[in-house]
């Protein structure tokens, strides 16, 4: 007999909104449905209320972890609308910047897939090893997460050069941590056995449902927007696309294992080779026009549109994060397998949801009664009220409802 | 009349529910502690796991709409009851307090596998999907290991010695019968048969204290908390309390069957810690270094090598090794 069980709205493994719905039979799952929608936070729309200088500031709060990522690439977007080319130490700086959030994405996810399996010794020691990256982050933007560095044209402020020589002090004990951490992983058989064959995806079905970055990559796609269609400083500094041809959970951890030993390389380089001069193009102007962003993301391909009207501010912004099209690939990696299986090939591919998020639209549910900005307001009051009587004292709120 | 009352105080206080709680709450302590010192953590002050089960018992109990309400409410109760049943018996013989029936160690074995059976029922009353993929977990966890833990016991029972000329053999079903034999011939687990027995038992306990990676009918990331999903409040304290006991009774029955049991003296008190410390310390390391295997790689494991070893245990027992 086959039931539904649900993972989520509050997803068990990643403390996120989120909702998968899993058909069973047993522990066989054979079909399996997504429901997102609870937590549109109307970014895009927001995005268009701002100045093309603030909007990136915006951005950055997308993700709770790519950060660079989409406030980098809005900047390639209105970029492209300009034709512009962004000064090399600009160019440098959102190499390092967008590198190091690489690195601290692909821990998280390290630690948290042990987290999934129980293997609660490599969640803590990946998110110990995370730690002085994002230390590393703080040292050479201010913050340890949002960097407020990006700014179309080029970059807001220089990296303190003089932190550089602690900065790599750091990345070399980072390399030696991580050397241990991919030892661990590859060389034990339990992982193996737990993670081998689990979820696979073939090249054909990965190519079928166009997924991105390492979830492709593990399936033997060698895609990479760093590669394919180079930007900031890539093209000038040695580095590899990672794959591997297994296309299961195993194959997934591997590649990310291992393109963090790229990335902590790519920062090194970019370091050394930080070129002299200006690091952004001064004031611009957008003409009227539309661009399209692409940008690696640590989950893959980030493509972002922006049109513009001639005015200061975006006519639209429209953001389509990486985890958006890698989650419909569920749909090929995840019927059939049991329920321990299924949860972890959720999780390997790195699901971001605040990305993902889109405005659920609820059609004919009944009632037809329309609730608009002002009735929210006024909702809120009331219940502020509400439980001000309750509790017997004067409301906060020194407001009459009408 | 004062039969029954020592009695009750054996189940209720000492050795039983109250004494073995304690134990188990220490012993849970330094479980987390040293976990926690393996992962780069602080780790919980001593008092945590009284704290996590008081708070328990002081909340509301939540039974949901389509629970059996009957059956839900009172197979914790049952659980726990059974835990410390198994208690005093394992302690009574460990301690060498003159109560236990003859052939206490059918009567342990069977009475450990209620917690789990209770656990399991409960789950399934519930009502809730998760739970019951939870329960059809913990069913086929029971029936996996035990099987091979059944062979070990069994191995203790049938292991003999020669001193000169005489033949001594254990052929007893009471726990004290294997203390006393041990006392005279040694610890079992000092011949190879007795040591791999060992092994195999320990290795069941460890799946029957639900840890990783045998944690598969709980699974929190997977199936949040599985069986004891629908468990609130008491209920759920409950069933901590009965984990409690049952991290303070395994321990010291593989002491009691395998390694000797307690010296009547005071550094033979000592010695005994020692001993079920050193348990607590192996499955600690054992789940701090391993992920959650999948419940038919766990069912494999357990029919497969597992009692693949204790039946190569129970031959050389045979053949007095």
């Amino acid at each position: 007999m086959a039931h539904v069980i649900r993972i989520g709205p509050y997803h068990p493994l990643q403390e996120e909104p989120a909702s998968f719905l899993l058909t069973v039979e047993g522990e066989r799952v054979i079909d399996i449905d997504v429901q997102l929608g609870y937590i549109h936070k109307g970014l895009e729309r927001l995005a268009e209320q701002r100045t093309y200088d603030m909007v990136p500031l915006l951005l950055e709060r997308i993700c709770g972890i790519c950060s660079a990522t989409h406030s980098i690439n809005f900047c390639h977007a209105v970029e492209d609308i300009l034709g512009l080319a962004v000064p090399p130490r600009a160019r440098y700086i959102r190499t390092i910047v967008g590198e190091l959030e690489r690195i601290h994405s692909h821990l998280l996810w390290v630690g948290l897939a042990g987290h999934f399996i129980g293997y609660e010794t490599v969640f803590m020691w990946a998110w110990k090893y995370r730690e002085p990256v994002l230390d590393m982050y703080e040292q050479l933007t201010g913050h340890r997460q949002n960097s407020a560095l990006p700014q179309v044209g080029g970059v807001r402020r220089d990296l303190p050069e003089q932190a550089f020589p602690e900065v790599r002090r750091t990345l070399d004990a980072l390399d030696g941590q991580v050397e241990m951490l991919t030892g661990a992983v590859l060389d034990d058989p339990v992982l193996a056995a737990r993670l081998s064959g689990v979820g696979v995806l073939t090249a054909e079905q990965a190519l079928a449902y166009g997924v991105v970055g390492p979830t492709a990559r593990a399936s033997g796609l060698a895609t990479d927007v760093r590669a394919d269609e180079p930007y900031a400083a890539y093209p000038e500094l040695d580095w590899k696309v990672i794959t591997r041809s297994e296309g299961d959970v195993f194959a997934k951890a591997v590649v990310r294992l291992l393109e963090l030993k790229e990335s902590i390389g790519l920062v090194r380089q970019a370091m050394e080779k930080l070129p002299p001069g200006p690091i952004n193009a001064g004031p611009l102007h957008v003409p009227r026009g539309e661009g399209i962003g692409r940008y690696e993301a640590p989950r893959g391909e980030d493509v972002h549109y922006v049109r513009s009207n001639g005015t200061n501010m975006p006519e639209r912004v429209k953001v389509r994060a990486p985890s958006y099209v890698n989650i419909p690939s569920f749909r090929a990696s995840c019927i059939g397998q049991t329920i321990s299986d299924v949860t972890l090939t959720l999780a390997a591919c790195d699901p971001c949801y605040s990305c993902t998020e889109r405005m659920a639209v609820v059609r004919d549910a009944g009632g037809g009664s329309e609730i608009t900005f002002s009735d929210l307001v006024r909702l809120g009051r009331e219940k502020t009220l509400r439980i001000a009587r309750e509790l017997g004292r004067k409301p906060d709120l020194d407001l009459e409802i009408g | 009349m004062g039969h029954v009352i020592e009695h009750m105080f054996l189940f209720l206080v000492f050795p039983g529910l109250l004494f073995t709680a304690a134990v188990g709450f220490l012993l849970q302590w330094g479980d987390r502690r040293l976990a926690a010192m393996l992962q780069w953590r602080v780790g919980p002050p001593p008092a945590q796991p009284v704290w996590d089960v008081a708070k328990l018992l002081g909340k509301e109990v939540i039974v949901p709409e389509q629970a059996w309400r009957r059956g839900f409410l009172a197979l914790p109760f049952v659980a726990l009851s059974a835990a410390a049943l198994a208690a005093t018996l394992i302690w009574s013989a460990a301690l060498q307090i003159d109560v236990a029936p003859v052939g206490d160690l059918i009567v342990v074995l069977y009475v450990l596998a209620i917690p789990a059976l209770a656990v399991m029922l409960g789950a399934a009353c519930s009502g809730n999907p998760l739970g019951a993929v939870g329960a059809s977990r913990e069913m086929k966890l029971i029936l996996a290991y035990e099987l091979p833990f059944v062979i070990a016991i069994v191995v203790a029972v049938f292991q003999r010695r020669t001193l000169g000329e005489e033949v001594v053999s254990a052929s007893t079903l009471s726990l004290s019968g294997l203390v006393e034999f041990q006392k005279e011939v040694g610890a079992i687990i000092a011949r190879p048969s007795g040591l791999l027995a060992f092994i195999v038992a320990l290795l069941c306990c460890h799946a029957k204290l639900g840890l990783v990676p045998f944690d598969m009918a709980e699974a929190e990331c997977e199936i949040g908390e599985g069986a004891h999903i629908e468990f609130s409040g008491a209920l759920l304290g409950l069933l901590r309390l009965t984990r409690a006991l049952l991290t303070a009774a395994l321990p010291v029955l593989l002491v009691t069957v395998f390694w000797g049991g307690m010296e009547q003296s005071a550094g033979g008190g000592a010695v005994f810690l020692l001993k079920v410390l050193l348990i607590v310390v192996i499955h600690v390391l054992i789940r701090s270094t391993s992920p959650r295997v999948r419940i038919d790689q766990a069912m494999r494991f357990f029919w497969g090598p597992a009692t693949l070893l204790a039946l190569i245990a129970l031959l050389l027992a045979g053949s007095g090794a």
